[in-house]
This record gives C-alpha cells, structure tokens and sequence, in this order.
C-alpha cells in the first residue's frame, strides 16, 4: 500500500507535463474523478447496504420499530434496559437463546479445531492423490445449510432414520431421540456442523502447515524429537497466525448458527436449542417486533467484539 | 519459494506409510457417505426408505419422486430459475462493482482513499446479524419486499470481494499498465483492456465462491421472499421438509436438485474453491 502510494506521487509531474497541461480541469481533479466513477458502483451498494444499516439498526433500537404501527415512539434506551430487566418475556427468551448459542459454540469450538488439525497433520504429507482426499473433506461445506439441514432431518428421524437404524444393527436396544430430546439434540447439531465445515478449517490450516519451512522439520527430527514433539513445538507455533483467522472464524460462524436448529431440532426440545439469530429473526421480521430485535443484534456484536478482542490478545501473547 | 517446495517434495517422497491411506479413505468415505446417501434414497420409492433403511441401493430403482415434484403443486422448477437468477445476478453484480472498486484502491490515487479502504476493511469484522434488521426496513421501503432483488442485490455488498481483488491488483507488474498510459490509454481502456485479462484467475476464483454463496444463502429468502412462487430453492426445502413430513424420497429429491449445481461446480472448480479459501485463510 506504501509502496503504492509513493510510487504514483512519483509519477504525477511526468504525466502532468506530457498531457495536463493543456485541457481544462487540473490533472489532479481529474484523477480523483476517475478514481471516484470507478469507485462509485461500489461505494453505492456500501453506503446503502452496509454503511446506513449499521447506523439505522441502532436508530430502529431506539424506537418501537414496527411497520404495522402509524407511529414509531422513540423510546430511548428502553429497549436494551428491557433485555437486562430479569423477568421480562423479551429478555428471557434473549438470554435463553444466547445461552443455547452459547452452549453451540463452546461444544463446537474445539472439535472444529481438532478434527481440522488431526485431518490437515494427516494430509500434511506427500500423499499420492492428496487433493482427492482434501477434496472429498472439503465437499460437505460446498452445500447450503438447507440441504444439509433436511438430509440429517431425515438421517436423525428416530424411528425411519439410518443412524438409529445402524444402531440397531449394531446391538443398541434402544431408540435414541437425535433431534428432540436433551443432550442428544445438542450432540446431532455439533456433530452436523463438524461434519458440514470441518473441511473448511482443514484446507486453510492444511495451508498454513505448508508454509512452515520443512528445515525446522529435520532439523527437530535430526536432534530426535518424536511427532508430538514436533506438532507442539513447530507445527503449533508455526500456525500463529492462520490460527488466529480460523478461532476468529470458526467462534463468529457458530454465533450465527441458525439453519441447522431451524431445519433439524426446529428450536426444540422446548426451544432449547433456539439460537440467537433464530430469536431474532422470529422476533424481529417474524413478529416484526424491530426495536427489540435491532437491540439484540447489538448486544450480541458486542458480545462477538469483547470475545474477539480476548482471542486476539490472548493468541497475541503466546 | 518454488525451490523450498521442491525441496521438500525431495525430502518427503521417502515413504507414507499405508495405514495413513487407510485412515484416510476411511474418514473420507465416512464424509462422503451421507452425500451419497441422500442421491440415492431420492431414487428409492418410500416404501423402501421406510422398511429397508439399511440398504444402499435403490430397488427398485426409481425417478417417481422427481416426477412427483415437477409435476407437484410445489414451483420446484420455478424455485431452480429463481436461484439460478439470484446468483448469477448476484455474482455478476460483485465481479463488477468489486473489481473496478478493487482496481481504484489499488492503483489509483485519490483524496480519502485510506479513509474508505479502512472504513471497507473495519465492516469485514461486522457480523451480518447487524444488517438483519435495518436491511429489511430498507428493501420494504424500496418495495422489494418478496422480490429477487431484496435477496440479490443488499448482499452485493461484498467488502471481501474489494478486498481480495485488491490484493491481487497489487500483485500484478506496473509496467503494463505504465506502457499502454504512456501510449496515452485512459483508465478505462487500461482496466479492461490489460488489468482485467489478467485478473481472470482472482475473478474466476471470486465468481465461484460468490455463485455459491448466494446459491446457498438460507436466512435471509426465508423471511423475505414471501409467495411461494417466488421462493428460492433454500426455502423452497424448507417448505417441502413442512408439506411431506415423512415422505423422504420427495424432500431428498428436492434436496438433491438444490445440491447438483453446486456440486457440479465443485467438481470442476476445485482448485479455485479450496485454494480460493486457503489463500484467503492464510493471507488475509
């Protein structure tokens, strides 16, 4: 970006010497102009679609927002005061559904940390056919989540479905519930979405352990240093910084968790495994209830913030 | 780099042992498995899915639930033409609006540009949870509520699109561009006469992964797109998984239909996909 920057102010005086002189504008408006008419289709869709947003979802939280309504009172900060108010329906419901993503997240982090890593430590050798298997890893994640949603719908369905089937098979007596009773609705959501986007963190630390150099490797097996040794002390350290990008990502995609709990569990048992985004969702478009909703979605990005920071210092310090 | 690469290769060629193939054809199979489960009970009649959940193949072998779906009252082949205009629509709006935007942060000088690049980058960090809300206020009063364009055109927005090609942009040689500049080019004619054919492969790559992000997007057509005939193939599950309940070979086929185009795409589009997400793994 710096090398950019100077190399063009360089440039400016030869080219205003050889075509700028003689027309009417500056060369440097007329630089800036371009600059801007190939900025602006951009920059339209930015500043309506994600720039106002941002600043509107906190204006509509401030208000009780609901489209059926002729008036929208400005009710101050009520609407976040509701959601910390102990008792109210909205913010029980809130924190119940933050807690059951809560509960998604912490169950899916390390799983989408240590299968990834086992599956990129095993690929991460000369394998012949290597990017097949990295492939047929990665193709569950190319599916959208509905698909994904109703096929496990129906591998889970206790009485129809294969898994229940294949457990009988195998001598289990009895019918476990996947999908609608505790703690089996929670096991069936992690292992759904372990099996959907593992492959995901597989090929970005899969990459990562490709550009450690392969010296340390030696250098760590030529003093005798066994495989955990070398996963520990070169592997680990050498992933610092795809790490950071995958627990950054892997903690936001699991916050936004929604299809599978819509499609698989339907929120249930007893909307216990109701996210978030399904509660603000259903409260907010579904209900139209927008002044609370919009102030949900703020208590959680800075939930999201405050996690992220902490990631950052705490990957940062090691 | 190359070198490095070789090197290694040199190194490693000694010797995988075979019980790491077979760990790996057993976790592969295992993750391919419920994939193609799922193509082969949408050949299978109900009566099959329900009496014989155990066996793999269809007997016998039969296409009555994709019959029953075209021939349904569910729009299934409607619902495939929305989701084919959604993201072709989509992607090419992100190719245009990401690599002239791309192109002008990185190579073009301008007043505020550091200004909006990390206005651009500090929104990658927003959760789309944020837009939810006022992005349905906003496409209402538009009047694009149930319309294709409340779900093709809000996520066009693509920070990540400027970003990546951006990236690729400053790796690109100056000297073309400076040589077709002194032959008095203007800017226009520079980017799509030179920047742009050699940003094919980053376009490529972004086009994919863009087509197949707003193929699968869930949430949003579900709450906005309001008249079944309207819906997108996503909803469009969600309704068949509703109306059939247990008639799985008619949810599967619909779910197989939602899943071909994307995989197809895979197939052929691997490397872009994977080494497209890599890239933006270990670089970004």
């Amino acid at each position: 970006m710096i090398d950019t920057a100077t190399s063009t102010v360089l440039e400016a005086p030869r080219i205003r010497s050889f075509r700028g002189a003689s027309r009417g504008p500056s060369v440097h408006v007329r630089r800036n102009l371009t600059a801007y008419l190939f900025l602006a289709p951009f920059l339209l869709l930015f500043i309506v679609f994600i720039v106002v947003p941002i600043v509107l979802g906190l204006w509509i939280s401030l208000h009780t927002w609901n489209p059926i309504l002729p008036t929208k009172p400005f009710v101050g900060l009520d609407n976040y005061a509701d959601l910390f108010t102990p008792g109210t329906l909205t913010g029980d419901n809130f924190w119940q559904s933050m807690g059951a993503t809560g509960i998604f997240t912490i169950a899916t982090f390390p799983l989408m940390l240590a299968v990834p890593l086992a599956l990129a430590s095993l690929l991460n050798r000369n394998i012949r056919g290597g990017s097949a298997f990295r492939s047929s890893l990665f193709a569950p994640y190319v599916l959208g989540v509905a698909v994904v949603g109703v096929m496990w719908n129906f591998f889970l369905n206790p009485q129809l479905g294969v898994v229940n089937a294949a457990l009988q098979a195998l001598g289990f007596e009895e019918t476990i519930p996947w999908t609608s009773a505790m703690p089996w609705a929670w096991v069936s959501l992690v292992a759904v979405t372990v099996w959907w986007t593992a492959g995901f963190n597989t090929v970005i630390l899969l990459a990562g352990m490709k550009g450690i150099n392969p010296d340390l490797y030696d250098a760590a097996a030529v003093d005798g240093a066994g495989v955990w040794t070398r996963f520990w002390h070169i592997t680990l350290p050498g992933l610092r910084p795809v790490m950071l990008f995958v627990t950054t990502l892997t903690v936001i995609s699991s916050a936004n968790m929604f299809g599978q709990s819509y499609l698989i569990t339907q929120g249930g048992p007893g909307e216990r495994t109701r996210t978030v985004i399904m509660y603000i969702a259903e409260e907010g478009l579904a209900n139209q209830q927008m002044g609370p909703a919009a102030a949900m979605s703020y208590v959680l990005f800075a939930f999201l913030a405050i996690i992220s920071i902490i990631n950052f210092r705490v990957q940062r310090e090691k | 780099m190359a070198t490095q690469v070789d090197t290694r290769r040199r190194r490693r060629m000694t010797s995988v042992p075979i019980h790491i193939y077979a760990v790996l054809f057993a976790i592969s199979f295992i993750v391919v498995v419920p994939l193609l489960w799922m193509i082969l009970s949408s050949l299978k009649a109900d009566f099959q899915i329900i009496s014989a959940p155990l066996s793999p193949l269809p007997e016998p072998f039969t296409i009555a639930a994709y019959q029953r779906l075209f021939t349904g009252p569910e729009p299934i082949a409607k619902w495939f033409w929305n989701s084919t205009v959604v993201a072709v629509a989509q992607t090419a709006l992100i190719l245009a609006t990401a690599s002239t935007a791309g192109y002008a942060l990185a190579r073009l000088e301008f007043w505020g540009k550091r200004l909006i690049f990390s206005a651009i980058i500090a929104t990658l960090l927003v959760p789309p949870v944020i837009l939810l809300i006022p992005h349905y206020v906003i496409i209402e009063s538009f009047g694009w509520l149930d319309n294709l364009l409340a779900v093709i055109v809000p996520g066009a927005a693509s920070a990540f699109g400027v970003f990546f090609l951006r990236q690729f942009f400053l790796g690109v040689p100056k000297e073309y561009e400076e040589a077709a500049r002194m032959d008095g080019a203007g800017e226009l004619r520079i980017f799509l006469q030179i920047v742009l054919p050699l940003a094919k492969p980053a376009l490529a790559t972004l086009a994919v992964l863009s087509f197949l992000g707003s193929w699968n997007e869930f949430l949003w057509p579900v709450y906005v797109l309001l008249s079944t005939e309207n819906f997108t193939l996503q909803p469009g599950l969600s309704l068949l998984q509703s109306a059939y309940a247990v008639r799985y070979s008619l949810i599967l086929a619909g779910a197989v239909i939602a899943s071909l185009p994307v995989l197809i795409i895979f197939f052929f589009a691997q490397r872009q996909i994977i080494d497209g997400v890599a890239n933006a793994g270990v670089k970004g």
